[in-house]
Order: C-alpha cells, then structure tokens, then sequence
C-alpha cells in the first residue's frame, strides 16, 4: 500500500532565501490580507519567554497564514516546544503577542486555545492508555444523556471524523493495545473533533515508522488543503522539504532563518541553517577493513513480553571493523532482539557467541552484567530507562559498566576521585554539555544524555558495540557527533552492530547492512550497494524484491 | 449481550456462589442466614473502606490514612452522640470528621505536594494520638443504629435478612457500592476522574481541572471513611474503644487491590472475606476440630488472600497513583 519510493531529497542547487534576521513584515496584529490574498491565522510578535536565566525564546516573530504548513525547524534545546506550548496556552509568554485571526488577548489556558480553533498533537501523547478511543476522544468535552456519558455518540463521532480524514481507528480498541501510529491518529482525531483552523504537531514523526511517517505528511497536506494551518515541529529535515510550505529555523531560542520558498532549498542548507555551522550529513568513512568474527548468532529464538516468538531463528555475523546496520520497520523483533544480545531477556533458543578460535565466549545465556564484562557494550533503545539513571549524577552514570573494577573501586570501596577524573575526561572528549559531572544526567537534553550514554559504552573498549536508535530524538549536531564516534569505533577494531528504524541512519553509516523482518534476517547487503528502495521493500516483508 | 460476554466469568461466578448459597440455606436455613448475616456484617466498613480507596486511587491519591479516618470517625460520631443524647447528631459528626479527614488528605497531598504515603501515616498517628487523648470512659450514647426490614426486598429468602434487615449503614454501604460503580464508569464525572488518576496531563491538556478534581475527590471520599467508623461505633456496637479500627482501614486497601479497583469486584471480595470470618468463627463455636484458636482465627486472612490472590490475576493500579501533579510537565 505505501508507496516507500519516495524520495524527496531535491536536487536543486538554487540557494535558500533566508534572512539573517527576523521576518521583514510588520503589523500590530490586525487581520490584514496585504501581503496575499490568503488570511493570516497566527501572527506572533517579539515574543520573548525565559526560565530563570536561560532565554528559551528571543523576540521571536513569525506569521502562519490559513491552509499553509509551516515547519519549525531546530535542534533539541532550540525553544521550539516552549513556542508552541505558549500558542496552546501551556504557558504564559514573558512579553510580546500571539495574535490568533486578529485577537490578540492573551490565552489563558488549553481550554481557551481549544475555543479559539487551536488543535495540539503534543510529543508525549496525551492519551489516557487504559481507555478506548472514543472515551479519550470525548474527555474534556462529553456529551451526556440523562446524566450518563453518551458512549454510542463518541463512538460515531469517531466513526464520522475517521471516514471523512481517511484515518482508520476502532472507537472501541483501547489505546494502550494500539501501535504508535494508530494512537498518534487517535490524537489527530481527537484534536480535529473540536473545529480546529491551526494544528500544532510537536515532533509528530519522533516516534514513527519511515512508513507511518509517510503517511502522516500525506494526512497533513490533505488538511492543509482542506483550509487546516499547520505548524510542525521537527528536526528531521527530510521532512521539511517532503511537507512544509515554509519554514522557520530556530537556533538558541531565536528564529535565525524564513524559507518562504522551501523548493529549491536542500537538506543541507538547512542543516547548516539549524546548527550554524556546516553539518555533515554523509558520514565520511573509509573502507571497512573487516577481520574476525566478533559476534556470531545462530538460530536465535526470543520471546516477547507475551510470551510470542518475537526473534524466529535470527543468524548473523559480524566481523572486527565492520558497522552492520540492521535495518527493519519497528516491531520486527529488534527490541526482543537486542535485548537478548546484551543480556537483558532470556533466549528461547539458538546459540550467541563471542570471539572466535580459542578466544570464544557463549553469552547465550549470560546476563546482562556477563555479557557486559565479556566485552559487548550496549547502547540501549531507552535510554530513559536502560540507559542513564537520571536522579544519580554524569559521573556515576559514565561508570555504570564499571563501577566494580578497578581504578573505580579498590576492593568494595568506591575511589570517588577516579570516577570523577574520568567524568571530567569524558565530559571533554564527548562534548558532554553540562555544567558539571556532578549535576543529575537526567536534567540534561536528550542529545547530551545520549553522549552519556555513548561514552560510557565507548569507553571501556567494547569488543562488540550494539547501538539500538543511537540518534533518537537527538538533535543534528549530537547526531553527527554520535556517528563519528561509531565510526571511530569501528576503525579502532571493534565490531559494531547498528539497530535503527532510521533507513537514512543505517544508508550512511553501514558497511553490510541485514533486513530484519518478522523477526529473522530476510536479506543481507553490501552498504555501499545499498538501494533505499529495495530495502524499503525488503523491510516491508517484499521477499520477491531482493 | 455484550456485556455479559465480557463479563461472563465475573457474572457465572456470582450465580454459582448464589446457586450454593441457596443449597445451603435450604439445607440448613438459621446457620446460613447466620453466617451470611455475620459475614456482611464484618464485611461492611470494609466495603465502605475500600469505596474510600477506590475514589482517591483512581483519583490518583493512595490514602493509607483509612484506618485512621474511620477512627477519627467513629469517635466523633460516638462522642458527639453521647454530648448530646442524639443519634442524628452523632451520625453527622462522623460524616463531618470523615470529611475533614478527607480534606486534610487532599490539601497535604494534592496542593501541598506531601508524600502521599507519609500524609496517610500522619493521619494514624493524629488519629489514634487524638482518640486516645480526648477519650472518656463511662459515656453512654442513648442507642446505637436500629435495625429495620425494607419492603419487599426483606421478604427475600436468604438475601432479605442479610441484607435488607440492617442497620442504615449496612444498606447505605450496599447502595453506594452500585452508584460508585455507575458514577466512575458511566458518566462525566467518573470518566475524568479515572482520567486525573490514569492519566493527568491528558486531562489537563483536555481542560480538565486536576488539582481541583482531586481535591474534591479525596475530601468527598473521607466523608465514607466517617461513614465506616461511625458504623464501628453506632451500629455495629454501641460504644467506643481506643483503637476500635483495628487495622480494618488496611484490610480495605487489601480488598480495594483484590478488587481490581473496580467497585463490585471490592464488594465481593469483602464479602469473601467476611464469609471466610465468619467461617471462622462457625468452627470456633461448633469444635468440630481441634485446631488451636488462633490458626482458626488466621484461617479467613490466608484463605482470602490465597483464593483472591489467585483469582484476582495480574491486576494494575491507576497509572499516577501517588504522582503529585505538577502543571506544564
């Protein structure tokens, strides 16, 4: 059904008109139709909002007219949620004005946004897990008849607003059961039930399947067409370009960049726009230099947290020096999977080694702290979770692995000085930002946490570096930092295996990449042969495409 | 029918315990009736302990201050009864005791961010600190809680004398069972509240009113605690002892857990609970096994917490129990 061909890296080598300074026009707020015939729904000026010291915003001023997609463009920290937070009543700016269709009162709270016609997909979605569809879409605004919820009513009104969007939910399905695309529409859904004239969608595809993703810029482009605004906050520039009318790039709480006309502005240009700098987007790597076999897996059966297979006789190989990517929608297997590589969740058969000849480790069934020792570093998929502890501070997380060895502990006393040396080494070298080793990794941004994470792995010179979703929700110049490092691991001989359910993510940093689908390996390719295409059919369970 | 296809294990359940109940009575009709009567009997501040529970937990407060509300409870009721010779006024100082008891809950915790664990531990100690400060013997109250035959429905066999010719409290606890259920699973109010518990920033962005919804909640939901201890000391019995609570306000929180947090599964496994009491006691009194006494006495506490445990499967709390809410999170 999806259509995975698309590919909207353009072309064009015009240059992006931007503008070093704020937008050029100026009003007082009024509805006015002079610069178009189009009628302007949102106009913010000079809004400024700090926390403390740190300015979150910066006299910022941008316009979004009726039927347009406006991309808000920036990296983590870039004060692009506490923007839109304001426009929903979320939060209170410090001065300036938010001016919706002419008014330009102050918006006292969600409520109030909601009665003016503004609709938010938040990151975090804000549904209550435990109940169906139709009770989160009538929370706040219920109908009731004789004194009792009117259910049938929702459930219609469900029914209703899913045919004339195109968007399929079962009003009665209960959201916790729904994958993450479905529940994202429930939020679409639940927002357009009230008359919405702006969508705001905060970070709408951080979560999302390349397929899901796709369909969710077609959805906004029919709403958009259908007379909807929309404002988009992402950092994924792919999708500026494929969705967005025009754009806005913020950079450090100010808007450093208008693209009114997206078409002949490349990724690049926006990268460069949202950093400052000149990213790399291509990782520059040379050639794989591949040796022994590091990690061997044969057979390998997981189980889910129901208890279904998950992994169904997954094999692979990879080798000293080589990055394999392991590509797959979401879903497929990879979580139960690499799980079980670190230890995490018991095996249900198969056999996992490590090292080969005499060297060889079985880490079938070893646990997590085993497996950790033998020499395979982990970089987990929630790091929120797996990854950091966040009330404990940068320098005990970057010795999490190691906190029991030597020169971090002498027999079972803890050396707090060699921890902190080493933090402060780190900190350096992995550009960590924070004002301390000593403040709570979990106050840092996600970008910086991940670093944590990654230096802490890294730095205890894994034999086998696993990274699942290394670059989730973090920001263009943490990724580009974080790649590097991969890389580098690589070069210094470790073997390094690459989880992620960004096609682009495994395109530029594989040497050999393996297609997961339905929880084995369905085909396997050389990086540097590697047709995105193809691999979006091979992921989508297409065997006749290899 | 819908419903009864999701409910069908929770629905043969009942009618199979109603079927043997009924065997029962028709084989020996004065040791049923009397048993059933003593275990809804002792099942009763239990209900009503664990309809607290309910409320504030899926409110998204946890209140281990039951025990102590419902002291605080029947002391006021039973002093304020004995002050001023009426049973009225007692019954309304319970109520009113409740509810403070409720409203200091709620204003700690859900305004004052208190720890929610450390809010309820405070309120036993205030609560048996001041009952056992303020306590006078010797006072009387004119009469406890009469009982009374409501038409009709008394005439029932078995069911009618157990439950329908009690005290006000007893079928107050009954009634209440039914509309908790109706309010927090089929209208306005009971949908946001299981949302503020679940859920509170979606309730929140959905211009729900949290704080003020938890508030009112955890305040409203003392008034039933008053209610149980007032049913300790007015009906059940006619007089206050120090303590007289006696850890029932923890067993309710045992049987809210093995309720599920649902309404009617704490009503059954109160009653549960009450007919293994009473069980208990049947053997004590027949002697027809030499067991030690305290075994026997330990017997409905193992049993119920085997048979509900079991049954009772893998059972999940409200998601932000305990959570203090903290706007723009």
């Amino acid at each position: 059904m999806t259509d995975t061909s698309r590919n909207p890296e353009p072309t064009t080598a015009a240059a992006a008109s931007t503008e070093a300074s704020g937008p050029a026009y100026d009003n007082d707020g009024a509805t006015t139709t002079a610069s178009g015939e189009r009628e302007t729904l949102l106009e913010i000026t000079g809004l400024s909002k700090s926390f403390g010291t740190v300015h979150a915003n910066k006299d910022i001023s941008l316009r979004v007219d009726r039927g347009e997609i406006v991309a808000l463009l920036g990296e983590n920290g870039a004060g692009k949620s506490t923007l839109v937070k304001q426009i929903f009543g979320l939060m209170t700016p410090d001065s300036g004005t938010i001016s919706i269709k002419g008014d330009a009162s102050r918006i006292k709270d969600p409520k109030d946004a909601i009665r003016r016609g503004i609709g938010m997909v938040h990151q975090h979605f804000q549904l209550v897990p435990v109940m169906t569809v139709a009770e989160n879409m009538m929370l706040g605004h219920e109908t009731t008849s004789g004194g009792l919820l009117d259910l049938d009513g929702a459930r219609q009104m469900v029914r209703e607003l899913s045919a004339k969007h195109k968007l399929a939910v079962d009003p009665d399905a209960e959201v916790e059961d729904l994958p993450v695309g479905t529940q994202q529409r429930v939020e679409i859904l639940k927002a357009l039930s009230r008359r919405v004239d702006l969508l705001i969608l905060d970070e709408p595809t951080a979560v999302l399947t390349p397929q899901e993703t796709d369909e969710l810029l077609g959805v906004m482009k029919e709403l958009a067409a259908g007379g909807t605004s929309i404002v988009f906050i992402t950092h994924k520039l792919r999708e500026v370009l494929a969705a967005a009318d025009r754009c806005y790039v913020l950079r450090q709480g100010a808007v450093v960049g208008q693209v009114d006309d997206l078409s002949g502005t490349t990724t690049s240009d926006l990268a460069s726009m949202m950093v400052g700098r000149d990213v790399v987007l291509r990782v520059d790597k040379a050639e794989a230099t591949p040796g022994e076999t590091v990690l061997s897996v044969k057979g390998l059966q997981v189980r889910d947290d129901r208890g279904l297979p998950a992994v169904d006789g997954f094999d692979l190989e990879v080798r000293a020096g080589e990055i394999v990517g392991l590509a797959g929608v979401e879903g497929n297997g990879q979580r139960e999977l690499v799980e079980s590589l670190a230890g995490m969740r018991p095996s249900a058969g198969g056999t996992v080694t490590l090292g080969s000849g005499s060297d060889t480790v079985d880490l079938t069934r070893s646990n997590a702290h085993d497996t950790n020792n033998a020499g395979v570093g982990h970089v987990p998929e929630d790091r929120e979770k797996h990854g950091i502890v966040g009330g404990w501070s940068i320098a005990d997380n970057l010795v999490l692995n190691r906190y029991d060895e030597a020169p971090f502990a002498r027999g079972f006393v803890r050396d707090f000085g060699a921890v902190r040396s080493h933090a402060v080494e780190l900190r350096e070298e992995f550009d960590i930002r924070s004002p301390n080793v000593d403040v709570p990794a979990g106050s840092l941004s996600g970008g910086n946490k991940q670093k944590v994470v990654v230096a802490r792995e890294m730095s205890a010179r894994p034999r086998l570096l696993m990274a699942a979703q290394p670059t989730r929700g973090v920001d263009v110049g943490s990724i580009e930092f974080i790649h590097r490092r991969i890389v580098e691991a690589r070069d210094a001989g470790a073997a390094v295996l690459l989880v992620s359910a960004e096609l682009d993510e495994i395109l530029s940093l594989s040497d050999r990449i393996a297609v997961i689908h339905g929880g084995r390996v369905v085909a396997e390719v050389a990086g540097q042969d590697a047709d995105r295409t193809e691999i979006g059919r091979l992921m989508a369970g297409d065997s006749d495409a290899h | 029918m819908e419903w009864l296809n999701r409910n069908k294990v929770w629905v043969g359940t009942a009618a199979l315990v109603l079927v043997a109940a009924y065997v029962f009575y028709f084989i020996n009709g004065t040791i049923a009736v009397s048993m059933f009567s003593n275990a809804w009997f002792l099942a009763v501040p239990l209900v009503l302990g664990a309809m607290v529970g309910v409320i504030g937990e899926r409110s998204g407060v946890v209140n281990i201050g039951i025990e102590g509300q419902m002291l605080v409870g029947a002391f006021a009721a039973f002093f304020a009864a004995a002050a001023t010779q009426s049973i009225v006024v007692g019954v309304i100082a319970g109520a009113l005791s409740g509810l403070a008891m409720g409203a200091f809950l709620a204003f700690t915790t859900v305004k004052g961010q208190l720890d929610q664990i450390i809010a309820g531990v405070v309120i036993n100690i205030i609560a048996t600190g001041i009952t056992s400060f303020y306590f006078e013997s010797g006072k009387t109250i004119p009469r406890g809680l009469p009982n009374f035959d409501v038409p009709l429905l008394s005439k029932i066999p078995l069911i009618g004398p157990v439950f329908f010719s009690d005290g006000p409290i007893a079928l107050f606890a009954l009634v209440i069972v039914f509309v908790i259920h109706v309010l927090l699973f089929k209208t306005k109010w009971g949908l946001r509240t299981r949302a503020v518990g679940e859920y509170p920033s979606a309730a929140d962005t959905a211009g729900i009113n949290v704080i003020a919804l938890r508030l009112v909640n955890v305040s409203l939901a003392g008034i039933l605690a008053g209610v149980a201890g007032t049913y300790l000391s007015m009906e059940a019995t006619s007089s206050f002892e120090r303590g007289m609570s006696s850890g029932r306000g923890f067993l309710a929180l045992a049987i809210l857990i093995f309720g599920a947090w649902r309404p009617m599964r704490a009503l059954a496994a109160a009653l549960f609970f009450g007919f293994m009491s009473a069980t208990a006691s049947q053997l004590q009194a027949s002697d027809v096994v030499n067991i030690p006494q305290q075994f026997i006495n330990l017997l409905p506490y193992v049993l119920t917490l085997v048979v509900l445990a079991a049954a009772a499967g893998r059972v999940r709390a409200p998601g932000a129990v305990g959570q203090p809410f903290v706007k723009g999170d």
